[in-house]
C-alpha cells in the first residue's frame, strides 16, 4: 500500500516537473438553476409548521420560484484563449463567470477547472480601511491566494507601483479615492495567476496613472493562459480578445471570433 | 433569464451529470483549508487587530467587561448560596470565561458563513477557511480573558497545582469539538436565517442547565446527576475548568468528549459533503 502511493507520488511529482502545466476549463451541458427563496421559505419554523400541516397550503403560496441563470452552456477554454464575453444586463454573464472561477458548482452538467484561477471582479475585498495601506497590501495578497513569501517578494514593488511613498503609514480611510483605487490596484494586479477572470477592465485614477496602469493590465493579461473578460466596451474586447461568446437568456447564442460576433452584437 | 416554477415533482428530461457530492468534498474542502490555514490565521488576526486599532486596549475591552461581570456574578451568586469565596469566586471565574468561549463561537459560527458572503461569492477557497477564522478569532480572544484567572486566584488566595497543564489539551479536544459545531451550523444557518436564533435559544439555556454559576454539590440530593451527567457541554467545560482549579480531568469527561468529537466530525463531513456546493447559492 505504502509502496504504491510512493510511486503515485513520485509519478505525479515527475509529471508536475516535466510537463508544463497547461490550463484547461471545460464545462459540459452545464445548467445553473437558483432557488429564489422568499423570507417564509428561509424560515425553518416555516418548514416545520409546513411539514406539520401536510406542505400543501405553504407550497402554494409559497410557489419555490427556481431561476434559470445558464442554461445547458458547453464551453472549452485552453491555453492562449482570450475570451471575451458579451450579453445584456441579466443574460447571465456574473453566473458564469462564477461558475468560471469555481464559486458555483453548476446544478446540472459538469465543470473542470485546472489551474490557478483568480477573479478580479471587487478589487477592494479583503481591504480594511482602518489599517495602514502596508498592512491592506498583505491582506489583499493574501486575499487573492498569494503565499507570504510571495507577498514578501513583491511588496516593494508594489509599494511603488501604487506612488503612495509616505502616506503607506497611515490608515487607508484617511486616502482619497483616488489613492485607495490605486492602492488596491496596485495590489491586485500583481497576481500572476494562470487563469485570469474579469468584469469590466480595471482602469483608475488620473491620466498620467492611467497610462501606467493600462500598460500594468496589459503585462498582467499578457502572462496569463487563460483570459475571461466580461464587458461592455467593443474596443475593449477587440483589443485584447480573440473569441467572444455571446449569452442570451442564459444560452450561448453565438460563439466564435471577434469579427463575427462583435458586430452581429453591437450592430456595425 | 428564463424563469420557471416549480410544481413540486423536478423532472429533469435530460439526465446529467449533477454536482459532486459526498464524503471527498468534504475532506478535500477541510484538507485544503488545513493546508491554507494562513488564510485563517491572517484574518483571523485582522479580526482581533480592528478591535485595537480603534481602541488602545482593543480586545481587552472585553475583558474588563469579563472581568466587571464574573466579579458581579461571583459577588451576588456567592452570597445567595453562601458558598465561601475564595473558592467559589474563582469556579465561577474559570467557568464564565470558558463558558463564553463556547457560547461566542457557536454563536458566531452560525454566521460564519453568512458574514463572509461577500469572499465566497468572489473569490474561490475553501469554505472551512472561514469557521477556522472565525475559531482563530475566538481562540484569540479567550486567551485575552483567560487572564483573569491568575489574578482571581492569587487575590482569593487559591493555590493552582500542575494539573492545570491538563487544560492545554483539553482546550484542544474543546476546539476540535466546536470546530464541527461550527461547520454545521454555519452551513444550516446560511440556508435557514432563523436558525442562529434557536441557537441563542439553546445557549441561552445551557448556561443556567449546566453547572456554571452554581456547583455540582449544591445539587439537593433527591435530584438526579443524570442532566449532568448526559450534557455534554459540561464535559467540554470540565476539560479546561476542572484542570484550572487543580483537579486532574476525570476519564469520564475525556472519553465523553473525545466520542462526541469523533461522532460529531463524522456527521459533520457526511453533512457538510452533502451541502457544501449548495452554499453559494443559499447565500
Amino acid at each position: 500500500m505504502g509502496v504504491r502511493y510512493r510511486l503515485l507520488w513520485a509519478l505525479s511529482l515527475a509529471h508536475s516537473i516535466l510537463v508544463v502545466e497547461m490550463s484547461l476549463i471545460q464545462l459540459k451541458k452545464v445548467s445553473v438553476e437558483f432557488p429564489i427563496y422568499n423570507s417564509s421559505s428561509r424560515s425553518l419554523k416555516n418548514r416545520v409548521l409546513s411539514i406539520a400541516t401536510g406542505g400543501k397550503i405553504e407550497r402554494r403560496s409559497d410557489g419555490l420560484v427556481i431561476v434559470r441563470g445558464l442554461d445547458n452552456i458547453s464551453l472549452t477554454f485552453q491555453d492562449g484563449d482570450r475570451i471575451g464575453l458579451i450579453g445584456h444586463n441579466g443574460s447571465g454573464k456574473t453566473t458564469l463567470l462564477r461558475v468560471l472561477s469555481g464559486i458555483y458548482t453548476p446544478t446540472n452538467g459538469s465543470s473542470v477547472i485546472e489551474g490557478h484561477c483568480v477573479s478580479l471582479i471587487n478589487i477592494n475585498l479583503g481591504i480594511d480601511p482602518d489599517a495602514t495601506g502596508r498592512e491592506n497590501i498583505r491582506l489583499r495578497s493574501a486575499m487573492m491566494g498569494m503565499h507570504p513569501r510571495e507577498i514578501t517578494e513583491k511588496f516593494d514593488q508594489i509599494a511603488d507601483f501604487s506612488g503612495l511613498g509616505d502616506f503607506l503609514d497611515v490608515p487607508f480611510r484617511t486616502y482619497s479615492s483616488g489613492m485607495q483605487l490605486r492602492l488596491a490596484f496596485a495590489t491586485s494586479t500583481a497576481v500572476r495567476p494562470e487563469i485570469l477572470i474579469m468584469d469590466e477592465w480595471l482602469s483608475t485614477g488620473d491620466e498620467d496613472f492611467k497610462e501606467r496602469a493600462n500598460e500594468r493590465m496589459r503585462e498582467l493579461v499578457n502572462s496569463t493562459q487563460i483570459l475571461v473578460l466580461a464587458s461592455h466596451s467593443r474596443q475593449l474586447l477587440e483589443k485584447n480578445c480573440n473569441r467572444i461568446v455571446w449569452l442570451e437568456h442564459g444560452r450561448i447564442k453565438m460563439d466564435g471570433i471577434p469579427s463575427e460576433v462583435l458586430p452581429a452584437y453591437f450592430g456595425n | 433569464m428564463s424563469i420557471e416554477v416549480s410544481d413540486g415533482n423536478e423532472s429533469n428530461e435530460v439526465v446529467q451529470l449533477g454536482p459532486i457530492t459526498g464524503v471527498m468534498v468534504a475532506i478535500r474542502d477541510i484538507a485544503e483549508a488545513l493546508s491554507k490555514y494562513r488564510l485563517a490565521v491572517i484574518f483571523g488576526w485582522q479580526d482581533v487587530a480592528q478591535r485595537y486599532r480603534r481602541s488602545r486596549v482593543g480586545a481587552f475591552w472585553l475583558t474588563l467587561n469579563m472581568a466587571v461581570f464574573i466579579g458581579a456574578l461571583g459577588l451576588i451568586f456567592g452570597t445567595l448560596f453562601q458558598s465561601e469565596m475564595r473558592h467559589f469566586l474563582p469556579y465561577v471565574c474559570a467557568g464564565i470565561i470558558t463558558w463564553s468561549f463556547i457560547s461566542t463561537s457557536v454563536s458566531e459560527g452560525c454566521s460564519t458563513f453568512i458574514s463572509s458572503q461577500g469572499i465566497i461569492l468572489q473569490v474561490r477557497m475553501p469554505l472551512f477557511t472561514h469557521v477556522m477564522r472565525a475559531m482563530w478569532r475566538n481562540i484569540i480572544i479567550f486567551s485575552h480573558n483567560i487572564i483573569i484567572f491568575p489574578i482571581v486566584a492569587i487575590a482569593m488566595g487559591f493555590q493552582i497545582n500542575f494539573n492545570i497543564l491538563w487544560s492545554i489539551p483539553g482546550f484542544f479536544l474543546l476546539c476540535v469539538n466546536l470546530t464541527w459545531i461550527m461547520l454545521i451550523l454555519a452551513t444550516l444557518c446560511a440556508r435557514y436565517r432563523d436558525m442562529s436564533q434557536v441557537v441563542a435559544n439553546i445557549l441561552q439555556v445551557l448556561f443556567y442547565a449546566t453547572p456554571i454559576m452554581w456547583m455540582v454539590k449544591a445539587l439537593p440530593g433527591h435530584v438526579s446527576h443524570a442532566f449532568i451527567q448526559w450534557n455534554p457541554v459540561y464535559h467540554f467545560l470540565e476539560l479546561v475548568r476542572a484542570p484550572l482549579l487543580g483537579a486532574a480531568p476525570t476519564i469520564q469527561d475525556w472519553s465523553v468528549s473525545v466520542a462526541v468529537a469523533v461522532i460529531g466530525w463524522a456527521f459533520a463531513i457526511v453533512f457538510f459533503g452533502r451541502y457544501r456546493w449548495r452554499i453559494a447559492y443559499w447565500l
